[in-house]
């Protein structure tokens, strides 16, 4: 029988539970453990931590987890790879390290660092040698937010995460890697894939899609048969047993909630699927028009077949800026009359915006219960709707303006229409907005390093 | 006759920057076609008239008995910027589900299609 690797998925973003690392480790044999941490935000987030210590700039949960798991991880052979480095790799790197000698492992653990993805100290030096990181939503070029950047990074594949296990790391820490380069590395490592061996390349980038969110490829958000998926309670974390040829199966440990069948998978290969004959990677464009999938048995589904192409010279950078202020309001009105009085006060404290001349780049009202996730789809409410619940968000460029706003929404509940509660007695926040500017750079300009601690 | 999508196929969608996307997926083999024959660009086009600010693109996966729709401008500026309660589109896929599909009486005969109620 041809060898088996077999990848854990334990984190879908950084907040999911924190249990499913170890869940994944203890619930059965796994060669390596993946954790994803890095959502498209999380690194401008990460940088403002960096700023106020020097020390901080990395997802700090998974120093938790692997302070949990090390002792388990070391005896039973199983290698961590995780992007949980954020701003800070080596940061991190330390903190794991320090996690390490608290359970007196010392040299079996080799931690690897990523790193050579942070742009923002060299992107004066880029933007003065022709790289105008334009927009790729709008082709803007960065000149126009230049001051207000906070955090430009590289997403850097599989490639330094392949050398760092080959040089003997045993948890390999990176900063801004795609989501998919995590079971990639390991895959290539233990393998052997040539770097353009497409075909299976994509047969790992489509099992690094597979388990990228948790556990939403094992019965998590599926609306096929969602009532009757076992026990979500205990739902198991995908894994994926993977074959030299680039095919795997996608399974769960036995015992666990949840579900693996067709339905399960297909859902998570559609989700944030943009064109589905490119899915873009710096080590591969896999084509998921050529994914087949099959039945293998209870909570088993086999994936093969998918075709890959070259990886363009470019690599995607994900910029973070400061975009303003914005902050969310709410109160619930309730029967009779709920939504007329939930618009009613609409129509109440825009007014009362207005008078105070506060500026705003937009003003959103929902009314959740009845337009707010469906809007005019949803079509009009019933007449003795038992409650609404009134949600008005402001975003604009200046922080009083904003924070005025937070003040206008409370008074609604004595001087406004009846029947309105739930003001929990804290007035909403007013909040600084990081927003995500995707550009491309030629993947010259990026040198990823990797170091040994 | 007419066919109501949240009976003849299941749904999931997510967010790429302002741009919503909704994969599609029939529930069974053989009635990916009427997916394919009736679902177009212009017919999701015009369900999400007035929702969204740009373009909806369309892409077929008969390996996965699939659509996927991209909804660009959907998501109020998307990610952080925006203010919406569904600000990463977890839930057009409902919304897209909403949709009723005008399907030949021979064609919804001969593929037994659940009929929508009345």
């Amino acid at each position: 029988m041809s060898r088996v690797v077999r990848v854990a998925g334990g984190q879908g973003f950084w907040g999911d539970a924190l249990d499913a690392p170890r869940r994944q480790v203890e619930g059965g044999p796994i060669d390596y453990l993946v954790l994803d941490y890095l959502a498209e935000v999380t690194m401008s987030v990460l940088q403002k931590q960096r700023a106020r210590d020097s020390a901080l700039g990395y997802a700090r949960d998974f120093v938790t987890v692997m302070d949990e798991i090390f002792p388990a991880v070391i005896e039973r052979g199983v290698r961590v790879v995780a992007n949980a480095g954020g701003v800070n790799p080596r940061g991190c790197a330390l903190a794991v390290r320090a996690a390490a000698e608290r359970h007196r492992l010392g040299r079996s653990v080799q931690i690897g660092v990523v790193t050579g993805d942070d742009l923002m100290p060299r992107l004066d030096e880029c933007l003065a040698a022709g790289h105008a990181f334009a927009n790729m939503d709008t082709g803007e070029p960065l000149t126009t937010i230049r001051d207000r950047v906070l955090s430009a990074n590289a997403y850097l594949g599989a490639a330094p995460i392949v050398e760092a296990l080959a040089r003997g790391a045993n948890v390999v820490i990176t900063g801004r890697t795609t989501d998919t380069a995590l079971p990639i590395g390991p895959l290539r490592h233990e393998f052997g894939w040539a770097t353009d061996a497409y075909d299976v390349l994509s047969g790992g980038l489509v099992a690094g899609h597979v388990i990228e969110c948790g556990a939403q490829s094992t019965g998590g958000n599926c609306l096929y048969d969602w009532r009757d998926i076992p026990d979500l309670a205990d739902i198991g974390y995908p894994i994926v047993d993977c074959s030299a040829d680039g095919s795997f199966v996608v399974t769960k440990h036995p015992g666990t909630g949840g579900r693996v069948s067709l339905p399960t998978v297909a859902e998570q290969l559609v989700y944030e699927m943009g064109d589905p004959r490119a899915y873009v990677t710096p080590d591969v464009i896999a084509d998921f028009t050529t994914i087949r999938l099959e039945d293998a048995g209870p909570d088993r589904v086999r994936v093969w077949g998918t075709a890959g192409r070259a990886p363009s010279d470019q690599l995607k950078v994900s910029i973070a800026y400061h975009a303003g202020y914005k902050a969310v309001g709410t109160l619930l009105y309730t029967w009779p009359d709920a939504y007329e009085k939930a618009q009613a006060a609409d129509r109440v404290l825009r007014a009362r915006l207005d008078r105070l001349g506060l500026q705003f780049d937009r003003v959103l009202t929902e009314f959740v219960g009845v337009s707010a996730a469906h809007g005019p789809l949803a079509g009009p409410p019933a007449p003795d709707i038992a409650e609404v619940q009134l949600r008005v968000g402001v975003r604009g460029p200046r922080e009083a303006d904003v924070e005025r706003f937070t003040r206008e929404v409370a008074p609604l509940v004595l001087n406004g229409p009846p029947s309105v509660t739930g003001y929990g007695g804290a007035r909403p926040k007013a909040q600084e907005i990081v927003a995500f500017w995707p550009a491309l750079v030629d993947a010259r300009v990026v040198r990823p390093v990797v170091n040994l601690l | 006759m007419r066919v109501r999508l949240v009976d003849i196929a299941h749904a999931r969608s997510g967010d790429k920057g302002d741009t919503a996307n909704v994969g599609v997926l029939a529930l069974r083999p053989e009635w990916y076609p009427v997916l394919q024959d009736y679902l177009t660009r212009e017919r999701v086009a015009a369900h999400f008239h007035g929702m969204i600010a740009g373009d909806v693109e369309r892409f077929e996966l008969p390996n996965l008995c699939a659509l996927n729709f991209l909804l660009h401008g959907a998501l109020d500026g998307g990610g952080t910027l925006s203010l919406k309660t569904d600000a990463q589109g977890k839930v057009m896929s409902t919304a897209l589900l909403r949709l009723a599909l005008d399907v030949p009486d021979d064609v919804g005969r001969r593929l037994r299609l659940p009929q929508a109620p009345v």
